[in-house]
């Protein structure tokens, strides 16, 4: 190592006393000094980083005429409810708001049915074919496995098109015939905005490398209790994978939520609309109407925020054990 | 093992009064039977959504397919021959290397800085971990709705706070200057990469024993020297997941761009994915629109293989 060569130093600085009580790793002297400076960078620069969204939050009670007042204003005069009732398009609107353009609460509850059908499906689906890599010898597994493993390298954007096609072509669905033609298929549905989403390569690989950990003796203990397949996997495998099920359902949600070009894509009928989409083609249709835009804002990045806090130790162990973000 | 399974149909005669390796593998089968049961949903999605489309796309590339002709004429190599000599597909590139050359090293920069800093055991250190991480978990819309706003030329909060530290003289207009706008959606996009940036190098400082710093302590070593010789080396793996992984997201990025720019100025952000996008689905041109998708996919293998290659080198 290269610290040998630093040992010259060793004579300029006294040594420190061995019964000095350590406390930490850090790389920093925990003088004083040391953490005022920290605090120093620390607080300024979480408080630019939360800036934005107390801006929004505040921005969201304002009115229009508010927010384009100069000096911006943190504390609202006089807050109002409109920016939300408008982009839920809830209660009596003026003819000025409905002007003004309005949202509608069906894309939040959209969201929250896609995204919470995606995750319950995903690590159900992921952790059934993880536990088969994991825990069963059958033949034909290790093709399957690395299968499952080479297409992680592909950008999702090249399977894109083709599943816009193989949506639109699904048989039997959206006036399709069994050859898949003549109609619509998925596009513009439930079906479509959940289904492509329901399984996941990398999830797979989470969870079967957690499963590998648990000890075959307990599965073999449970065969003989008489336990049949299901059961086993149901109560003892999943119940030992807790961590692991927990990441890949808050990171499958996590995506799921804030996804926005695959729903842009499949997409036709605001009636479909999910929250990231809505408000993104809001931006593009009523350019002005500013305070319906944030209180829209608001109720996206809500769900978001609050899993987050609930579930903070569960997510940044989550990140650190994946390294991976939505 | 599958080997057996695939293997059996060509080599290895059966031994003599041995039900056949064949037989022997289809018996093994029916005995896991429910094994492929717990396969089969995730692995029939798999097949649908990523194999046939991954062949499905590759089909396209050789075609003229566009979603409004009738005719969807086999053209050989013709849109790889576009792709190559493509104005717009170059510039697409260059701007998103630009992106990812600039967001990427800043945030793992930035990132690293304050997982030292809340690596120390100070007071609400969870505090100023969860104010740092916020905006990772803000959807990308949200975040690019808000700062659109923040960028406003008129009434923009970055306009009225700069003016009135007279950093500058006339309202700038970020979004739509051609000079500008990129650097713009850099700095938000910075600003949502740095939390995670921040968690993973924190995870990997932790992961540093405690006695390489007493050995460099002992041996008269400074904090700037410390982190020289210690901190930085030892979080190399970690350097090199962020690298790979940032440039790898950052080749696909799209939100941002549609909602804060659309492409604009004079295409001075339309990044590569931005590119496919309008190709596939704002002119129908899906067999062009998969052929950039697959020279994307290219340029993400090149990237990350230059990635991998310069570590192992600088290893050595």
């Amino acid at each position: 190592m290269t610290l040998t060569t630093r040992t010259r130093k060793t004579l300029d600085r006294p040594v420190r006393e061995p019964d000095r009580p350590r406390r930490g790793r850090g790389v920093n002297e925990h003088s004083t000094r040391a953490k005022v400076l920290t605090y120093l960078v620390l607080a300024p620069g979480a408080i630019l980083f939360v800036a934005p969204f107390a801006w929004l939050l505040s921005a969201s009670f304002q009115p229009l005429s508010e927010i384009f007042h100069s000096p911006p204003t943190w504390i609202p005069s006089h807050p109002t409810l409109a920016g939300y009732k408008g982009f839920l398009n809830l209660g009596h609107l003026t003819d000025a708001q409905k002007g003004a353009g309005h949202g509608d609460w069906r894309w939040f509850a959209n969201s929250a049915f896609v995204a919470g059908s995606i995750t319950v499906l995903n690590t159900l689906f992921n952790a059934m074919a993880a536990y088969c890599f994991a825990k069963r010898k059958f033949p034909g597994r290790n093709v399957i496995f690395v299968l499952f493993l080479s297409t992680m390298m592909v950008p999702p954007q090249v399977t894109l098109i083709p599943n816009y096609l193989i949506i639109k072509h699904i048989p039997f669905f959206g006036g399709n015939d069994i050859f898949g033609n003549g109609g619509h298929g998925w596009l513009d549905s439930y079906y479509g905005l959940i289904m492509p989403g329901t399984v996941s390569a990398f999830g797979i690989f989470l969870l079967r490398q957690y499963m590998l950990s648990i000890p075959d003796d307990l599965l073999d203990a449970a065969r003989i209790d008489g336990a049949g397949d299901w059961r086993i996997f149901w109560r003892v495998v999943m119940p030992l994978c807790g961590p692991a099920l927990a990441a890949n359902a808050i990171f499958t949600f996590q995506g799921a939520w804030e996804d926005f070009l695959w729903p842009l894509i499949i997409t036709d009928s605001p009636d479909h609309y999910t929250a990231p989409l809505g408000l993104a083609l809001f931006v593009v249709q009523n350019r002005t109407s500013w305070n319906l835009l944030f209180a829209g804002s608001v109720i996206a990045t809500l769900p978001m925020v609050v899993i987050f806090l609930i579930f903070q130790r569960r997510f940044i162990q989550g990140i650190s054990l994946t390294g991976v973000k939505g | 093992m599958t080997a057996v399974a695939t293997e059996s149909k060509h080599r290895g005669a059966p031994a003599p009064r041995r039900p056949s390796r064949t037989r022997r593998t289809l018996r093994r089968m029916w005995r896991e039977r429910s094994a492929y049961g717990f396969l089969a949903p995730g692995f029939l999605i798999f097949s649908l959504f990523t194999l046939y489309a991954l062949g499905y796309a590759f089909y396209l590339t050789f075609h003229d397919w566009n979603i409004i002709e009738p005719n969807k004429p086999f053209v050989g190599l013709q849109n790889y021959k576009d792709m190559i000599h493509d104005e717009e597909f170059r510039r697409s590139i260059i701007n998103t290397v630009y992106f990812t050359g600039a967001s990427v090293p800043v945030s793992m920069v930035i990132g690293l800085a304050l997982a030292m800093l809340l690596n120390q055991p100070i007071r609400l250190r969870g505090l100023f971990r969860t104010m740092y991480f916020l905006p990772v978990v803000t959807p990308f819309v949200v975040a690019s709705i808000l700062w659109k706003w923040f960028y406003n030329g008129d009434f923009g909060l970055f306009n009225f706070y700069l003016l009135k530290a007279h950093l500058i003289d006339k309202p700038l207009l970020w979004l739509s200057s051609q000079n500008l706008a990129m650097p713009a959606v850099i700095l938000m996009s910075v600003w949502g990469a740095i939390g995670f940036n921040m968690v993973i190098y924190l995870a990997g400082l932790q992961s540093i024993p405690a006695e390489l710093y007493e050995a460099a302590r002992i041996d008269g070593a400074g904090v700037v020297a410390r982190i020289r010789y210690v901190t930085i080396p030892m979080l190399r793996p970690t350097t090199l997941f962020l690298l790979v992984i940032g440039s790898i997201f950052s080749f696909q990025v799209f939100t941002q761009i549609f909602v804060m720019t659309s492409g604009g100025p004079a295409e001075r952000t339309t990044t590569i994915v931005y590119l496919i996008y309008e190709t596939g689905f704002k002119f129908y041109d899906m067999g062009y629109a998969s052929t950039l998708a697959f020279g994307l996919f290219a340029l993400t293998l090149v990237l990350t293989v230059v990635q991998l290659r310069l570590y192992r080198n600088s290893n050595q």
